[in-house]
């Protein structure tokens, strides 16, 4: 079976975001960039299914400048056997299914594996794009993916409980916990990594459909007020009389 | 043309961010000249239905074939979209939940539309362009996204839109069908299972939240948590190392790798303050923090703190709730 994974790289989830002046970017200096953590349930999962057929393949795919090439050599490190970049900035959700869509396709990929979200843009929307693009299922979020011959039998996630699942290949899926206990690179694994096959291809297809106009920082809290431990039962008065909330 | 806004019903109760996203909707509408009908998903009721007039809806369109009960992704795309083509919608709003993103992300595709999904304002017009600012970097900024074009596909997040009450307003409902076939039905569910919800509030659409991290120290001690949360009508959550030692179900972790709360009230109880787990809390409205350590970096987020050991503090704070009556 031919599994496609995307993973996006992201911000390390410590970093305190800030924009260029023009508050038109997000500002990556000094930034460490990681597999967005969604993804790599997405990355643990589909190496462990291909283990357990004991055949197939797992490809890692993003669409990212040539800055991404660390991350996806990270997840040829923790399992994947091939990689494919496309190379273009990133520029919205809709330019990124458009990439993924054409790929899954030209691959004949059988299972297509992303995470839920996008931690920098939190979109939730590529799996559903790539879902629609190629006229197959999209089963998102998904806590847990199994699969039997063509089957797979997924749990998805709404609000307040969740469905269990079952479709057949292809189908796209994203990811997130508890699907497995994600997987840290060994250091056979960055040793065979740096051989790993890793293909670099040019965008096709339109450009995006939106864009972003301005970035801004939160507003600042005014500041804590304290209650003392003692009078822990006044906290209740403030809330209702002052905040207003209860 | 009219707006088209999708509402999420739950055992015949519209559920509460629907009622924000129909006001944003009628309010859409009304910046357009236009009027705004609603589109229902789920278990409803047409009494429930009707009173979506308070929210601004002129009419609900429900369609009662049973198997749209539950969310299926195929089949509720394309009711949406038939929906759309019927009452030739340009802009559709729905709410930004796992339900209403999924759709929407499908619907942008087949009816070729640009989207925004996090949404926490109503639009600003210019032209035919929309710009509207949503949350980005996991709570940690908001960006204002331009969205062109005549078709535009928006998705609320829950909370961040005041939802109207008119008061006797009724919208009509009208029986509406797809004409859905097996084939839109491949995703459709074997089974659900519904959390068992002590209080009966749903994390995601809570109003208040009490959430509880490693300084609760162990399970045992989450009767303190739930007494607090059962006498405030709030939902309960954790912090992802509680959830991640069983604890508690993985259902109630918040933060930048669990789920995004922005309630009116989060009382945060023996939790550090990691800028993970603050991601995933510090759009709620007014936050309030116990922690025994005043060094502990939730408090540069709080609204209101007390430097405490949550086992003495927790009590009598549900006492203090319960004297309120
Ligand atoms: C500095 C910076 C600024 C950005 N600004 C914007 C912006 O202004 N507007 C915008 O739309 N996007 C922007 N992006 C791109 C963003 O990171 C995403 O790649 C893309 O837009 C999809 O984001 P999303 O949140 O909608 O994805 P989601 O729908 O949340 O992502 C779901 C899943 O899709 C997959 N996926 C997402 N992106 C990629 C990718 N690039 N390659 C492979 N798989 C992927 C992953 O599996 C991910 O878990 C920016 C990225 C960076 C680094
Ligand atoms: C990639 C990544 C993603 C992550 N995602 C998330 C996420 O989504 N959500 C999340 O929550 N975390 C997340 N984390 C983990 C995060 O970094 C913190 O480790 C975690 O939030 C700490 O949980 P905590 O506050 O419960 O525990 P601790 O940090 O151990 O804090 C316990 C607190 O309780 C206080 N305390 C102890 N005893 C008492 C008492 N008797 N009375 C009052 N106070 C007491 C202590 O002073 C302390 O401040 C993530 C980490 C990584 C690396």
């Amino acid at each position: 079976m031919k599994f496609l994974v995307c993973i996006s790289n992201v911000p390390d989830t410590t970093t305190k975001i800030t924009f260029t002046p023009d508050n038109k970017e997000f500002n990556k200096a000094g930034v460490q960039f990681v597999i967005n953590p969604w993804d790599e349930y997405a990355l643990t999962r589909a190496i462990e299914l291909k283990e357990a057929q004991g055949s197939g393949t797992v490809t890692v795919l993003n669409v990212g400048e040539a800055d991404t090439e660390p991350n996806i050599r990270k997840a040829l490190a923790i399992g994947a056997d091939d990689a494919i970049r496309v190379n273009a900035a990133p520029k919205d959700a809709y330019f990124v299914a458009q990439q993924i869509a054409a790929i899954a396709k030209e691959g004949a990929y059988d299972v297509i594996l992303m995470g839920k979200e996008s931690i920098d843009y939190n979109g939730f929307q590529v799996h559903g794009m790539v879902g629609e693009m190629l006229g197959i299922p999209t089963v998102a979020p998904a806590m847990k993916l199994d699969m039997s011959g063509s089957t797979a039998t997924l749990e998805r996630e709404i609000e307040g409980g969740k469905e269990i699942v079952e479709v057949n290949t292809p189908f796209v899926a994203s990811c997130q916990q508890p699907m497995c206990e994600p997987r840290i690179p060994n250091m056979r694994g960055i040793m065979t990594a740096r051989t790993k096959p890793l293909k670099v291809v040019e965008p096709v297809g339109e450009g995006a459909r939106t864009e972003v106009a301005e970035y801004a920082l939160p507003p600042k809290k005014q500041g804590v007020k304290l209650i003392p431990a003692e009078s822990a039962g006044d906290l209740i008065k403030l809330l209702r009389n002052e905040a207003k909330v209860i | 043309m009219s707006v088209l806004v999708v509402v999420e019903c739950d055992n015949g109760e519209v559920k509460k961010s629907s009622l924000e996203v129909a006001s944003y909707g009628s309010q859409v509408a009304q910046m357009l000249g236009t009027t705004a009908t609603a589109v229902a998903v789920g278990e409803a009721t047409e009494a429930n239905l009707a009173k979506l007039g308070e929210q601004g809806i002129s009419k609900v369109l429900y369609d009662a074939e049973p198997r749209l009960k539950d969310f299926v992704n195929g089949a509720y795309t394309k009711l949406i979209a038939a929906a759309a083509g019927k009452e030739d919608s340009k802009i559709i709003v729905l709410a930004n939940s796992n339900i209403g993103a999924s759709v929407g992300s499908r619907l942008s595709v087949r009816l070729q539309a640009s989207l925004a999904t996090n949404v926490v304002e109503l639009p600003k017009a210019n032209g035919s362009s929309f710009t509207v600012k949503r949350g980005a970097f996991s709570g940690k900024a908001f960006a204002d996204v331009v969205l062109s074009g005549d078709r535009k596909i928006i998705a609320v997040k829950k909370n961040s839109i005041e939802a109207l009450h008119e008061a006797g307003k009724t919208a009509t409902v009208e029986a509406f069908s797809a004409s859905l076939s097996d084939a839109d039905f491949t995703d459709a569910p074997k089974q659900v299972v519904m959390q068992d919800q002590a209080g009966g509030i749903l994390l995601p659409e809570a109003d208040k939240v009490v959430s509880g991290g490693r300084g609760m120290k162990g399970p045992e001690n989450w009767g303190l948590i739930e007494d607090l949360a059962k006498a405030l009508g709030a939902a309960t959550a954790c912090s992802k190392p509680v959830s991640d030692v069983d604890w508690r179900p993985h259902h109630e972790h918040v933060g930048q790798t669990g789920i995004t709360v922005s309630p009116n009230l989060y009382i945060a109880c023996g939790i550090s303050g990691a800028i993970q787990h603050l991601a995933g809390v510090n759009s709620s409205k007014v936050i309030v923090v116990i922690n025994k350590d005043p060094e502990a970096p939730f408090f540069k987020a709080a609204d209101y703190g007390i430097v405490g050991d949550v086992f003495e503090v927790l009590p009598k704070l549900t006492q203090a709730v319960k004297e309120l009556g």
